[in-house]
């Protein structure tokens, strides 16, 4: 019952430091960092720049840096890009907040309430063996080529994670705390509230993060398969057409896309999670 | 089951006078067909400071948890003061809430708890660390927090499970000026659990030795306080328990150093 293994808290706090930023870095390391990561990036532009050029690299292969800039400016300019981006985003916020919404609001009566885990755990845990990307044919059958199918897919694919890591952050909280609550006679309303729910945010956070990139991946599917506007149509086409540079060019709007994501989720963590020890930005 | 008798009549003085007292009668608790305790008889006077010794898994956490109500018995009776409040070897601190809020976990959060808050940590020395996150605290400071937290509702029985086990000796020291100074302003009954001799015999008016499920010895302490630990009085009652534990000093000086650090 009461082991004396010192708890990995413990030894955090025998040393009390306020990094002032980026896990106590120096800013000068930071700048390090930065300018190491910077380079090995250029680097490989510029190998990519240099096997263009000597024609190495088959354009039909790979497109050269500037026929990739090129394609960029072009779908930004005739407004395509834009277009496409507010349909995709819109698919892509609305399946993610409805997902992980019911994610949240289960996992959470599934790690609080005892009825909550019975009624909901085995069959989430059936439920999310299924890959979701095996239910696109389904759920065209079911909703037809619209926004329907896409949406769905996206929630099915950000239920689970947000679910799991809600679940498991609320059912792996320290029970020593939950017995120093008890022990100060703190109602089950004020132990969820004030214990359980803040000490697995950083894990609900976890899956947050997670399901907004499978969200990410589940528009790009749903939008190749079928969809007649959004980036993923704008790249099928291009792709029919042989415009590889176009290819290319929304590739990097995905991954920027991917990065921002991130930036996101670290900043959104930084300010909700004060009380952790701090994480790079 | 809480105590109800009042100790009426009695000559303690200070508000603590009136509170119920502390009475174990014929108390067992049995793990897996094992009596880790075997009827203990045990009455508190209200404010009496008591100390628990004995070896290593003799049941002395589990005296404490059936006094905290965190156990049941499994013969016997238990009676405690309903405001009694435990100090755990680990802070066991909210790390999501900061340390005012820590202090009054059980409370409605508002400028008056907050208040509350405020004072009790004050009287552990650490007011300027209200807004401050349990992480940025060090080892001692958590323990302090704790104690506040435990001392907030004025208890009338305070629980303390080995709560300096964890802690370097030179704050160890700081923290039983504090733990005696606390008492004699507050004057709760209080159970210390520990494995230190000399933290026993610095504070306490009572020290138990615990052995095979059973009260071993039960000894009354009168020396003055502040006490010093090297009085001679201290010495000698120091080398009887340990004996009582079962260290030589005369063959195992090393260890005995180490058992009175
Ligand atoms: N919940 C439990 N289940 C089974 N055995 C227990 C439990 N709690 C304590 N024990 C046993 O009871 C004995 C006394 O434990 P404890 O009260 O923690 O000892 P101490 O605090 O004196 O070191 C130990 O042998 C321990 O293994
Ligand atoms: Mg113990």
């Amino acid at each position: 019952m009461m082991s004396p293994v010192s708890l990995s808290q413990t030894s955090k706090r025998e040393t009390p430091s306020t990094p002032p930023f980026a896990g106590g870095e120096r800013w000068t390391d930071t700048a390090v960092r930065l300018l190491v990561r910077s380079l090995v990036v250029l680097l490989i532009v510029a190998l990519w720049w240099t096997a263009s050029a000597s024609g190495s690299l088959s354009a039909d292969l790979l497109p050269s840096p500037a026929q990739v800039i090129a394609a960029c400016v072009g779908l930004v300019s005739d407004g395509d890009l834009a277009q496409a981006l507010s349909i995709s985003l819109y698919r892509a916020f609305v399946g993610f907040f409805i997902g992980s919404g019911i994610g949240l609001v289960l996992g959470l009566f599934a790690g609080l309430l005892k009825v909550g885990e019975q009624l909901v755990d085995a069959p989430m845990q059936i439920f999310r063996a299924i890959p979701f990307i095996a239910l696109l044919p389904l759920f065209i059958t079911w909703f037809g080529i619209g926004e329907y199918s896409k949406v769905m897919l996206i929630i099915s694919a950000t239920i689970f994670p947000v679910y799991l890591n809600t679940y498991g952050g609320a059912r792996n909280v320290d029970k020593k705390l939950i017995e120093m609550a008890r022990s100060f006679k703190l109602s089950s309303a004020r132990i969820a509230l004030r214990i359980v729910l803040p000490t697995s945010l950083p894990s609900i956070f976890v899956g947050l993060r997670y399901s907004s990139s499978t969200a990410l991946l589940a528009l790009v599917v749903s939008e190749q398969l079928n969809a007649s506007s959004g980036i993923g149509y704008l790249l099928m086409t291009a792709n029919q057409q042989q415009n590889s540079d176009i290819v290319i060019a929304i590739v990097i709007v995905y991954a920027i896309f991917g990065v921002l994501l991130d930036m996101f989720w670290r900043l959104a963590e930084h300010f909700a999670l004060p009380w952790r020890a701090k994480i790079a930005l | 089951m809480n105590t109800v008798r009042l100790q009426a009549g009695s000559d303690a003085i200070g508000p603590r006078a009136l509170a119920p007292r502390v009475a174990l009668q014929g108390v067992s608790k049995i793990y897996n067909g094992r009596a880790v305790l075997d009827g203990i008889d045990l009455d508190l006077a209200p404010g009496e400071f008591l100390a628990v010794l004995g070896p290593s898994g003799t049941g002395k956490t589990t005296l404490l948890r059936l006094l905290a109500g965190l156990e049941r018995v499994d013969g016997g009776t238990v009676g405690v003061p309903k405001v009694h409040s435990v100090v755990f070897q680990e802070p066991r601190l909210v790390p999501g809430q900061r340390v005012w809020k820590n202090v009054v976990v059980s409370d409605r959060w508002s400028a008056a708890s907050r208040e509350r808050a405020l004072s009790a940590l004050r009287e552990v020395g650490l007011q300027d660390k209200a807004q401050s996150w349990p992480k940025d605290l060090s080892g001692g400071e958590a323990q302090r927090v704790a104690l506040a937290r435990a001392l907030v509702h004025e208890p009338e029985l305070l629980l303390l499970d080995e709560p300096f086990a964890a802690l370097d000796a030179l704050t160890r020291i700081k923290m039983h000026a504090l733990v005696d100074e606390l008492w004699r302003a507050h004057l709760p009954t209080v159970v210390l659990v520990t494995h230190d001799i000399d933290e026993a015999l610095l504070l306490a008016d009572r020290v138990i030795v615990l052995r095979e499920g059973k009260v071993q010895r039960d000894i009354a302490l009168s020396e003055p306080r502040p006490r010093d630990r090297s009085s001679a009085v201290l010495g000698r009652l120091r080398t009887g328990l340990l004996r009582d534990l079962g260290v030589d000093q005369g063959q195992h000086t090393g260890v005995a150093q180490q058992v009175t650090v």
